[in-house]
């Protein structure tokens, strides 16, 4: 039942990345193509999900929008990852003092709510895609760090470590090419669920007014318009919420059978 | 035990210098000058005026000089005055503090009340249709945008049945009301706003209880307990709860900041004047002095949360309370 | 009357790997005030034989065939309420590892004071006296320390102790000892075993002792049922099996022992 459950969400991400890179193939209309004709129109055989304010076609929006927040959560991940991996994997290696300051730094960094400091930053700069990345990427590596420090402080204790040093393996190469690649399970699974998050941050962001700016679509923005519509147009609410519930809702189902796949539990 | 609470305490302040670091680094991350803002989009300001409000700011000497002065000033809680409106900071935030502390300290009650028994039941009645069910909802709190359910439930509770106001935290003739009144006023206008913020921390600790749960009822112990003659409610009850909310115990410290990051939207969205509403608007008006004397104290309040929790921790599991080096024979 | 009688016992595990007949038909009686010796290697199902007794196999074990009569009654047609009756207070039973018997969120003696609470008809204090008691008879020192103590205060050999206190505590008909000093250093497992020996005599209680260690079962048991790969080899008197064992596996078990020593 579980890896149904993993297999459609698989399938649900496949085509909802396929849609994203083909999109000018599946959007029926130009996403930014202003109508004051059908200024918000409910769902028809025309626009399947309804129009907004400048009477734009949904549909269309939501495709052009999972390319910017989809691409927003892998950029965000993979960076929180690189800094997370490098951070961790030095703490657990080198320990001491290294270890101590960088563990404080999590802490820390922990200590702050993460919606205040990606306000604040990007309220700051000004709300380009790239900022956007970058800061939720600045602001999600600690799990990540700490996740690869516990493999690490584990891992390096092990035979194989000791066998390369003896060989004169250089630090580096013994972190790069032992120890990190073993403590990527753990990392695979954070990553996933990362995306998720990443997403869910991003669409918060762009809901405020401070994440992708209009007209450039997200799927956060188009429902700040359905909240100024509220009780008038329930479908510019409905259905880019349910394409970002989905969306995370896989990565989520994905992330917890890759978890159960990668760390069995050890019952007897 | 106190000195356990005393060397935490002495552990906390590193971080909290860490925090006067970050809000700081944090405003000057920008480009130009705090003031530049409000002097740029006046033109009629002079040059000299603009010296003079860097000087009045402090931003004409040196950074670790400016530092230094924010320290200070830190300790005393005097963040400066707001550009918009020249009130004290400490001042705004201290009238919005109590409803943002209400809003999340209902939201951890509601967490509680309903994601142990949530979990619990789950873990007990493993593999059942009321644990696959409870599994379904809990993967949506956390995979839905919680703006997103709370203008669904807005949306269908105060626009379309109309049974909760829209906004705000009391009604307009709040005055008139007795005590009882009153307090059924305000908690009208909050459920909803707590309903959301808890959802998503409630499917983390439903979640977590259940595994927590799971994996205690196959411990060794337990089945000694059943050996012992026990009747299952008391050794689920008693004997595996206990141990099950030790690690809860944390988990709810670590959710503070989430708590308080996510009222920032619920505050907007249902127009409550809180400290996330005070931080948004800040932050889209530039405010300076707000926006860092808000993160300060949203960090504070996590600290604070953290260390509670660390505490009560070390309280709950008798392995730590009573410290190993008394060992008995 | 046989205090307990085994019949025919079959306890098997159906896993994704296919079914494992972990207990195939396992039989022996122990009578009043034997000490019955059930021994083997670690996988023989000597654990699982006694976890049947008690009803204590869960998923994805299941006792599927056999009758276990105590003092006449068939546990295995029992209700829940009989069993949970006769569990820890007509038989109780004491496991390897001395961690298992107590949570660690409680102390020691809360727990002994909950065993005897259930079962005996006796306020709390009368409880506490009893506990305190067994602490004693179970050689511990300063019995008021260890019973507001900790499981993890406790070393390996207080927690069997207190262990095997808490089994006593309800006079129980008969105790069911799994590998009881097993996980103890050599020199607490003669004082573990000295006390257990001076206890059973003294009260002249019925055992069934499962160990692997042939010295141990020769030491304490008055009878023995030799066991491999779920079933049992042979039963007899220990000097008999010992001396004079009549099948080969039994043999093979005395010869890797004496090739050790």
């Amino acid at each position: 039942m579980r890896n149904k459950l993993a297999a459609g969400a698989s399938l649900f991400i496949l085509l909802i990345l396929l849609s994203a890179v083909f999109a000018p193939l599946i959007a029926t209309h130009n996403p930014a193509a202003v109508d004051s004709r059908s200024v918000l129109t409910g769902p028809s055989r025309q626009h399947i999900f309804g129009t907004d304010r400048l009477g734009r076609d949904i549909f269309s929006r939501i495709v052009y929008g999972s390319r910017i927040s989809l691409s927003i959560g892998f950029i965000a991940v993979g960076i929180a990852v690189l800094i997370g991996v490098f951070l961790g994997a030095a703490a657990g290696y080198y320990g001491g003092k290294l270890d101590m300051a960088l563990m404080r730094f999590v802490d820390l960094m922990l200590c702050f709510p993460t919606i205040f400091l990606i306000l604040a930053v990007i309220a700051l700069l000004e709300p380009s895609i790239l900022n956007i990345m970058v800061v939720i990427g600045l602001t999600s590596w600690m799990g990540i760090a700490r996740l690869v420090r516990a493999q690490v402080l584990t891992l390096k204790e092990r035979d194989f470590v000791a066998a390369a040093k003896v060989m004169g393996a250089k630090d580096s190469w013994i972190i790069f090419r032992h120890l990190i690649p073993n403590a990527i399970g753990p990392v695979l699974v954070s990553a996933t669920l990362g995306v998720g998050g990443a997403i869910l941050i991003e669409s918060a962001l762009s809901f405020l007014g401070i994440g992708v700016q209009p007209p450039t679509p997200s799927w956060g923005n188009i429902l700040m318009d359905g909240r100024a519509t509220l009780g008038i147009a329930w479908w510019l609410t409905v259905f880019p919420g349910l394409f970002i519930l989905f969306t995370v809702l896989s990565y989520n189902i994905i992330g917890e059978a890759l978890r159960d796949l990668l760390e069995p539990r050890l019952k007897k | 035990m106190m000195k356990h609470i005393i060397r935490r305490l002495l552990g906390l302040v590193p971080t909290l210098i860490g925090i006067t670091l970050i809000s700081f680094f944090v405003i000057h991350i920008a480009p130009g000058k705090p003031t530049d803002i409000q002097t740029s989009m006046n033109p009629k300001v002079s040059y000299e005026a603009r010296l003079r409000l860097e000087k009045l700011y402090g931003l004409d000497k040196p950074i670790y000089a400016q530092y230094l002065q924010w320290v200070k000033r830190f300790v005393s809680f005097d963040f400066g005055r707001s550009y918009l409106d020249d009130r004290p900071v400490s001042e705004k935030i201290a009238e919005r503090i109590p409803i943002t502390l209400l809003i999340n300290f209902s939201a951890i009650i509601l967490t509680l009340v309903i994601g142990i028994p949530l979990g619990i039941l789950s873990a007990v009645r493993r593999g059942k249709l009321s644990d696959k069910l409870s599994t379904i909802f809990v993967f949506i709190g956390f995979s839905a945008p919680e703006f997103w359910l709370a203008l669904l439930l807005m949306n269908l509770f105060c626009i379309t049945l109309g049974w909760l106001p829209v906004s705000g935290i009391a009604s307009l003739d709040f005055e008139s009301f007795d005590t009882c009144g009153k307090i059924f006023d305000v908690a009208r206008h909050l459920i909803l706003p707590v309903t959301i913020s808890a959802f998503a921390s409630l499917a983390v600790i439903s979640r977590y209880m259940r595994t927590e749960m799971i994996g205690i009822m196959g411990e060794d112990y337990i089945r000694t307990a059943r050996a012992k003659g026990l009747d299952e409610n008391t050794v689920i009850y008693k004997h595996a709860l206990k141990n099950a909310l030790l690690p809860i115990i944390t988990i709810l410290g670590l959710s503070v900041p989430g708590l308080i990051g996510g009222s920032v939207i619920f505050e907007s969205i249902f127009a409550i004047p809180g400290m996330g509403r005070l931080f948004y608007e800040s932050v889209m008006a530039r405010d300076y002095p707000v926006i860092m004397g808000v993160l300060s104290i949203g960090a504070i309040l996590t600290l604070a949360g953290n260390f509670m929790a660390d505490i009560a921790y070390s309280y709950a599991d008798p392995r730590i309370r009573v410290t190993k080096d008394k060992k008995l024979s | 009357m046989s205090v307990l009688e085994v019949m025919d016992l079959k306890t098997y595990f159906y896993t994704s790997h296919g079914v494992v007949k972990a207990v195939d038909g396992v039989s022996f009686n122990i009578e009043k005030g034997e000490v019955f010796g059930l021994v083997g290697e670690s996988g023989s199902g000597k654990t699982l034989t006694a976890l049947s007794i008690l009803k204590l196999i869960s998923f994805p074990g299941r006792i599927v065939d056999g009758r276990i009569l105590f003092n006449g009654i068939d546990l295995l047609c029992s209700d829940d309420k009989l069993l949970r009756n006769i569990r820890g207070s007509k038989i109780s039973i004491v496991f390897q590892e001395p961690a298992s018997s107590f949570n660690p969120v409680f102390t020691i003696g809360e727990q002994i004071t909950e065993a005897a609470l259930v079962h005996q008809r006796i306020g709390r204090a009368a409880a506490k006296r009893k506990a305190m008691e067994y602490l004693e008879r179970a050689r511990i020192g300063d019995p008021k320390r260890i019973y507001n103590g900790y499981p993890h205060q406790l070393s390996g050999g207080t927690k069997q102790r207190a262990g095997i206190a808490m089994a006593l505590v309800n006079s129980p008909d008969l105790i069911i000892l799994d590998e009881p000093t097993t996980a103890l250093d050599v020199t607490i497992q003669a004082q573990v075993l000295d006390m257990l020996d001076e206890i059973i005599h003294r009260e002249r209680l019925s055992i069934l002792f499962i160990s692997h260690d042939l010295g141990v079962i020769s030491r304490m048991c008055d009878s023995v049922a030799v066991m491999n790969k779920g079933r049992i080899v042979e039963t007899g008197p220990v000097k008999n099996i010992l001396n004079s064992p009549k099948e080969a596996y039994t043999v093979s078990l005395l010869e890797s022992v004496k090739a050790l020593s």
